[in-house]
């Protein structure tokens, strides 16, 4: 399968540190390894780095296929790549699986080197502070001082506002998108209904499952069908399976009736296979836990007080899980530190997803900006 | 920054020139392309923002390197703080306000001073035009009655009395047609009003 202006045939790479992290937490990695993949080519300056922070399932691998015939590219592959919005003929990009991941870094599924089993439950609870000092540990070792841009969408917009908070000096440009500066209290508690159903799976063995032969299958997919509820909007899941009937009648029964049914539970089997518990765990206490105001009385415009680069904020207006209320919280930050910064609410049918998806104005607007980066 | 052309500049962007000071701090309402907003800053080394509704717009000031904000106007100024701004301008954008008042007011909370423009529906042909029965069209209100987003047209003797009623002061005022200052009758002669403005008492 060949792609015009795709990124091709990549490959991922393993970066491992042997200087100990501290982590928010006070638990300490003494090593790790962080997978990653590149697009493009870093220019002899350094200057033309952009790193992708992925949400709560996303991984290293953003863009490209690993073999010709692989069902599906990178996450985001749709932005990414020769002539595509994110052009790789300009930019170095980088992606990364944060640690705690379950697609090739160090996390609870990955072999602790220190007794040859994997970490299990033991693995710490690690936050968006923690990722990005992981992640500037990250270009260091790829030799880059400074990135031209920090882009995450969701939990991965966090972390661009957190490299604003931790490392200002080395971002020039900021993408924010369909993200917020904290979870509401009924963000929270869809998190916690997902932890639930994984941490009560009798397959779950309190994280050790892996000793156990076992996986929290049953837990991780229904954490899964209702991560979809929520990222979908009321009206694209109207428009997509309406109340229309799998069987084309009623079958007075608790198996699959209507299409929307079949959806959840497809997409709940396939990423009950894919993913790891534990990582899901921990992805959504990094979400639950980010509040950078907080130690800031709330004032998330002290938060972002020594931030130095140029922003752009975009929003989803039927995004509820991050609503565009959220993001004009930060928007309003911005503005009052006086910082450059470009805010698009974008009108999309979506809900959360339309992050992901190739709408012409959005994909403009991500262009249009990318285009005026100087590298 | 694109290069705009002073000759092909609205003649009323140029007047706002005269009544923004250099390096000073700039909310554009409704700034379309960018277009004021670049030619301020390039002019008076402004720095600032804009505010605009509409995707198309939008895109283009941002294409011109302008720090756009999407909002609806309508809704207000929140998230811009008080007094944060040396000028807010409003160009031509008033008549087509549905909360006039709360507005101007927003204006005035979150700058120092305030420019609004609006077009005159006191000048003499739209008179005529009324005279004779019908809605004014014309260069500066190219809509028909059907059509038109302005909603809330007024004249000059309406906005002085506007500002008297809301404690405005009118720091400067200038009245044009096509260009050119009115001097005499402006209320009639006028099809462009253009007011500098701060809180009375302040």
């Amino acid at each position: 399968m060949s792609e015009s202006n795709s990124v091709g045939i990549v490959k991922a790479q393993v970066a491992h540190f042997n200087k100990p992290l501290t982590l928010q937490s006070g638990a300490v990695l003494p090593q790790y390894h962080l997978a990653y993949e590149t697009y493009g080519e870093l220019n002899a300056s350094k200057t033309n780095a952009v790193l992708i922070c992925h949400a709560l399932s996303g991984n290293h691998h953003v863009a490209g296929r690993y073999a010709e015939d692989d069902k599906y590219p990178g996450w985001w592959d749709n932005l990414i790549g020769p002539g595509r919005p994110l052009d790789t003929n300009k930019f170095f990009v980088i992606g990364l699986n944060n640690l705690g991941g379950c697609h090739g870094s160090s996390g609870p599924s990955s072999v602790d080197p220190l007794t040859d089993r994997p970490y299990s439950a033991t693995f710490p609870v690690v936050t968006v502070e923690d990722w990005v000092e992981s992640q500037a540990r990250l270009l260091d070792y790829l030799g880059i001082e400074q990135l031209a841009a920090v882009i995450g969408g969701s939990l991965g917009g966090m972390q661009a506002l957190q490299w604003n908070i931790a490392f200002p000096e080395r971002v020039r440009h900021a993408f924010v998108i369909a993200s917020a500066p904290n979870l509401t209290a009924q963000n929270m508690a869809f998190n916690e209904v997902a932890r639930q159903a994984i941490i009560t799976d009798p397959e779950f063995y309190d994280g050790d499952y892996y000793n156990h032969g076992t996986v929290p299958r049953r837990g991780l997919r229904i954490a899964r069908m209702l991560g979809h509820i929520t990222y979908l909007s009321d009206d694209v899941m109207g428009e997509k399976f309406g109340r229309k009937l799998r069987h084309g009648e009623l079958k007075y029964g608790f198996d699959v009736e209507f299409e929307m049914e079949s959806y959840l539970r497809y997409q709940g089997d396939k990423f009950a296979g894919e993913f790891d518990a534990n990582t899901y765990l921990r992805m959504t206490r990094a979400l639950d836990y980010f509040d950078p105001a907080k130690a800031y009385a709330g004032d998330l415009s002290q938060a972002l007080r020594k931030a130095t680069a140029k922003f752009i904020v975009i929003s989803f207006t039927t995004d509820w899980r991050f609503s565009p209320s959220r993001s004009r919280e930060i928007v309003q930050a911005l503005l009052d530190n006086a910082l450059p910064v470009k805010y698009a609410e974008v009108t999309s049918a979506h809900g959360h997803d339309a992050f992901l998806m190739p709408d012409p104005h959005y994909h403009d607007i991500m262009r249009a900006y990318l285009e005026q980066v100087k590298v | 920054m694109k290069n705009a052309n002073i000759t092909n500049i609205r003649p009323d962007f140029a007047l706002i020139t005269n009544w923004v000071r250099a390096k000073t701090k700039v909310l554009d309402l409704g700034c379309g392309d960018g277009t004021l907003l670049t030619h301020l800053h390039e002019t008076l080394d402004t720095t600032g923002y804009g505010v605009e509704k509409d995707d198309v717009n939008w895109l283009a000031a941002l294409k011109n390197g302008v720090d756009v904000i999407q909002m609806n106007l309508e809704d207000g100024l929140s998230g811009f703080e008080d007094q944060s701004f040396d000028t807010v301008i409003l160009s031509q954008t008033l008549q087509a306000m549905h909360n006039t008042e709360t507005i101007v007011e927003e204006m005035l909370r979150v700058g120092r001073e305030a420019i609004v423009t609006f077009p005159n529906f006191g000048y003499w042909r739209n008179r005529l035009q009324i005279a004779t029965g019908n809605m004014p069209v014309s260069k500066t209100l190219p809509y028909q009655w059907y059509d038109t987003p302005n909603v809330h047209l007024c004249t000059i003797h309406d906005f002085d009395q506007f500002c008297i009623n809301h404690h405005i002061q009118v720091i400067e005022r200038k009245v044009i047609t096509d260009g050119e200052d009115v001097h005499v009758l402006p209320n009639l002669m006028g099809n462009l009003a253009m007011y500098r403005l701060k809180t009375a008492g302040n």
